[in-house]
């Protein structure tokens, strides 16, 4: 199906990432303006029962590679069966979520097919000249480029939380094709011995919508307690500030900020955080920006949506009572 | 004449200022309060060879010039004038005379775990009796057998107890004045050789200052530094290019004050505009940026002349009163600009007002700066 | 026997760097400081402790202009042994592919046993250059590692993905992009800093390279730059913790509808 658009699915165990159905959706929208198919393409082991979903989602194609030899990501096999297929099919555009996987993945399967790639993306719209044209933040979002490729397939990573859900018609019904890609002894120099996921009931903080997040006002890590609190009422992930991380009250992993990771929740609420620049460039894509400092001139209020000039150690278990009342409601 | 500092220097600048941002800036306020002695940031700048830097590689240094010195002073006492004196008594007061004037076996026994910084230096010449007249020494010191027995006690001795090694001068002689008086290298732990009272301060707090007691203290002839009877001579030699270090750290303590105070102005809003724009505080500002860089060039020029082994005593002194001075004037206005705020321990500017004082004071008062500096042109 | 290490390193704004547009739209450098990018640092270090354990050499390559000098002196200065830099006007307009392309160029021909560069550039954002480089020297890639380990001709890391880690062993030569969290990187020491200047720093052009611009057009092209609209901050909740913390609860789900 040369012009089509490809969207890249990621998966894990059986759980569709939340990123590649808010690029279905979108990736769904543009196939019905271009009056193009929307192709879903996913790679992995044991992915039977995926297919309904992706379909709901509005693909009208799923190219599937089941084979243990893809159970778990590895960047030469993926590599390697993508670039057969795309090879094979000549779509026009391949949309990947800039994860952990798209961020390997994706770069080594654009030099492979000899083509550009735009990295997490913020937008994504029609181009009659190079097909799609995207908007991606440049110095940690103090800037944006807007970028175009006339070379084919147009290759991007698209940022989480850019695009929101279709609600899945579960209904709808799209071809599934399976190919068997092969792969061979150069694809395995790197071989997976272990994956170790943290077991964690919070939501992963890329992918999170609301984030409570604490920073050098926190006074100790004994106190991020109550942050914890307010996000389990939320369902929110629990970020930190740099200032908290090298103080060693948080895990680097938990970082916001440009030497951490970027964040675009629909709701970020900043405690005990000044503001930083290179905090704000963590985190100033976020929908809704929720501040709580004591410190009345404090950066962060210059960015916030909403601000409380309080302590925080008053001001959030008061806030938790408070959301746990409405979220019972 | 060239303005420019060398590709090194500013590398070396850098890599100081980093070092300052990264390991000093975020305890700065607790020491200050605490009291509590720098050690380990001691511990990672002496790693990277700031202890000995400009002392020959033979002796354990590194070799590079006092500009590269007094840049690291600076930077130092940019962020945290504490640590920078800390460093600057120990190279400029303690490394520096035994360089000077120690034997070929002292150089080699004392100066190697000073240039590493194994070893903290500190130089014991201030009495409670004799301060800006230091020939007014009352420490004493009488020969025994072939060494010598010191009694008496210094006082106000940046470095003191956490040091190592201490140059110190005592009295053998009043009859003779100053040229009665020798210089000594103790080591802590000699017997006799105790700590007394640590001294409260307004500023540097985080630099450790206590009075040395001396109670029949037993020194071998080998301890003896220099002639005997030039202990004075090697106190005002020291003096002469310690002022450089004194400078540097007054220079970046302005530096810092300066950095926060225009930071604040362009980021407080009153009267519905950054206080930056109104012409009273940009003009303050002017003042500032000129005095730190008139400051800057007088440092500079010590150290030149340090480098090409040129006379540096009225140059050293004329670096260290103006530095100091500007410095005292630079934080006062600095605490000044950030208003109420300035007056609190929530913002560093308090701090470093209180920590410029002392650069007014210590290793000759700017009134004995200016008895070198007249001295010196008038003979000329 | 020695491990023989490759950094790609960049040259960056600083980060607190503001971002400014020039009359051409294009983004203003003046007055920037300039660092070396923070995860190229993390490469930079590994590399030289890598060196340190078993031997061998460190040589970091960077393309850029004149100032990008700087940043390869500093790497020297922290202990690396040799340094590249290409820099050439036709260089101006580049994307990911043309850097690696060039890249490609420099580093085939050195000798490497592993190649390392920081897992992100924090200006561009993109992270594609190294895994490109490894795709066209045709080696095994892992990026964003947290630690590594050598071992007779193979690697094993710990690389972080979302949520968590995996431990991959990989055969040498490979290319490995740094994660935060990989080393501490050293400062540079004094006699470090002043031994850089007698290390080796080669400059070269495209043509010293047999490469020319023509074929080295870049496949992305930008349109334009844009800055981002300014969020209209400054709203505070009036009242005491507890009003203040109940009003904000229902403009959250009412006003703003997050909740």
């Amino acid at each position: 199906m040369a012009k089509a658009i490809w969207i890249f699915v990621e998966q894990r165990k059986g759980q569709i990432r939340k990123v590649s159905l808010e690029l279905l959706s979108q990736g769904r929208k543009i196939a019905t303006e271009v009056g193009e198919p929307l192709v879903a393409v996913i790679v992995g082991h044991g992915l039977e029962t995926l297919a309904r979903d992706i379909a709901g989602y509005g693909a009208d194609k799923v190219i599937m590679v089941d084979d243990a030899k893809f159970a778990e990501y590895s960047t030469g096999p993926f590599t390697s069966a993508l670039n057969q297929l795309i090879r094979q099919e000549e779509p026009q555009a391949v949309l990947f979520g800039n994860t952990a996987i798209g961020k390997d993945l994706a770069p080594r399967l654009a030099q492979r097919l000899g083509v550009g790639l735009a990295s997490d993306c913020t937008d994504m719209l029609v181009d009659h000249e190079s097909f799609l044209a995207f908007k991606r933040p440049i110095y940690a979002g103090k800037a944006f480029a807007h970028v175009k490729t006339n070379v084919r397939p147009v290759l991007a990573t698209i940022r989480p939380n850019t695009f929101p859900l279709a609600t899945p018609d579960l209904g709808r019904d799209a071809e599934v094709v399976r190919a068997n890609p092969s792969i061979d002894a150069s694809d395995l120099k790197a071989i997976v011995k272990e994956v170790v996921i943290a077991a964690s009931k919070r939501p992963e903080l890329t992918e999170a919508n609301i984030i409570v997040s604490g920073g050098r006002g926190m006074k100790g890590p004994e106190n991020y307690a109550i942050l914890e609190e307010l996000a389990d009422v939320l369902g929110a992930a629990v970020g930190a500030s740099r200032a908290a991380v090298d103080a060693g009250w948080r895990e680097h992993k938990y970082q916001v900020g440009q030497t951490g990771k970027t964040v675009s929740p629909n709701l970020y609420i900043a405690c005990g955080i000044s503001g930083a620049i290179q905090h704000l460039a963590g985190m100033g894509s976020s929908k809704v920006i929720v501040a709580i400092n004591k410190d009345p001139e404090a950066n962060i209020f210059n960015v916030a949506d909403y601000g409380i000039v309080g302590d925080l150690f008053e001001v959030v278990p008061l806030l938790t009572q408070e959301c746990r009342k409405l979220v019972q409601d | 004449m060239i303005f420019d500092l060398t590709e090194d220097h500013l590398m070396m600048r850098k890599m100081v200022r980093d070092f300052a941002e990264k390991e000093c800036r975020a305890g700065a306020e607790e020491r200050d309060e605490t009291e509590e002695f720098p050690r380990e940031i001691w511990n990672k700048l002496a790693e990277l060879g700031l202890a000995g830097i400009s002392f020959p590689e033979e002796y354990g240094g590194v070799g590079a010039d006092y500009i590269a010195y007094a840049i690291a002073v600076e930077e130092l006492s940019r962020v945290d004038a504490s640590v920078g004196v800390t460093l600057s008594a120990h190279a400029s007061l303690c490394v520096n005379p035994i360089y000077k004037f120690g034997t070929e076996a002292q150089k080699t026994k004392f100066l190697p775990p000073l240039c590493t910084g194994e070893k903290i230096g500190a130089f014991g010449l201030t009495e409670p009796l004799a301060g800006s007249d230091a020939s007014g020494t009352r420490t004493t010191v009488v020969r025994d057998g072939d060494g010598y027995i010191i009694n008496g006690s210094k006082i106000f001795i940046t470095n003191a107890k956490e040091a190592d090694t201490y140059v110190i001068t005592a009295q053998m002689d009043r009859n003779k004045g100053n040229k009665g008086i020798s210089a000594f290298i103790l080591e802590k732990g000699m017997p006799g050789f105790t700590f007394g009272k640590k001294e409260k301060k307004m500023g540097i707090r985080s630099s450790a200052t206590y009075e040395l007691v001396f109670d029949n203290v037993r020194v071998p002839k080998e301890n003896l530094l220099g002639e005997e009877g030039q202990g004075f001579k090697i106190a005002m030699v020291t003096l002469d290019y310690g002022r450089i270090g004194i400078a540097a750290q007054a220079l970046g303590i302005a530096q810092g004050a300066y950095e926060a105070a225009l930071k604040y102005a362009k980021e407080r809003v009153q009267f519905g505009q950054p206080i930056a724009k109104f012409q009273i505080n940009q003009f303050k500002l002017a003042d500032m940026a000129t005095q730190i860089e008139a400051a800057r060039l007088l440092v500079y020029q010590a150290c030149y002349y340090a480098d090409q082994h040129r006379p540096v005593g009225k140059y050293s002194a004329m670096a260290k009163m103006f530095a100091s001075d500007i410095a005292m004037w630079v934080t006062t206005e600095a605490v000044q600009m950030f208003g109420g705020y300035g007056y609190t321990r929530e913002y560093p500017v308090e701090r470093m007002m209180r920590d410029a004082k002392i650069t007014q004071i210590y290793e000759g008062t700017n009134e004995i700066q200016r008895v070198v500096i007249s001295g010196n042109i008038l003979k000329e | 026997m020695g491990v023989n290490i490759v950094v790609c390193i960049k040259q960056t704004f600083d980060t607190e760097a503001k971002i400014v547009l020039d009359n051409n739209g294009q983004i203003d450098p003046n007055g920037v400081n300039m660092i070396i990018n923070p995860y190229d640092e993390f490469a930079i270090e590994e590399g030289i402790r890598l060196k340190e354990k078993f031997g061998g050499e460190v040589t970091v390559v960077s393309l850029g202009g004149s100032r990008t000098q700087e940043a390869l002196r500093t790497a020297l200065a922290m202990g690396a042994d040799k340094a590249i830099l290409v820099s050439d006007a036709a260089l101006d307009r580049v994307d990911e592919w043309t850097v690696a392309e060039v890249l490609t160029k420099v580093v085939s021909g050195l000798a490497y046993d592993l190649i390392l560069a920081g897992r992100i550039a924090i200006d561009d954002g993109s992270s594609q250059v190294a895994v490109r480089l490894a795709e066209n020297l045709g080696i095994p890639s892992v990026s964003s590692v947290l630690k590594i380990e050598v071992n007779e001709g193979e690697a094993t890391v710990m690389r972080e993905i979302d949520g968590g880690t995996e431990l991959i062993a990989v055969n040498l030569p490979c290319l490995l992009t740094a994660q935060k969290g990989l080393n501490e990187p050293r400062y540079p020491s004094v006699a470090g800093i002043m031994k850089a200047k007698k290390k080796e720093l080669k400059s070269l052009t495209l043509q010293d390279l047999n490469m020319n611009a023509e074929d080295l057009v870049a496949k992305m092209q930008i349109a334009r730059y844009s800055l981002p609209t300014p969020r209209q901050g400054g709203r505070k909740v009036p009242g005491d913790a507890a009003a203040a913390a109940r009003e904000l609860a229902r403009l959250l789900r009412e006003e703003a509808k997050v909740l």
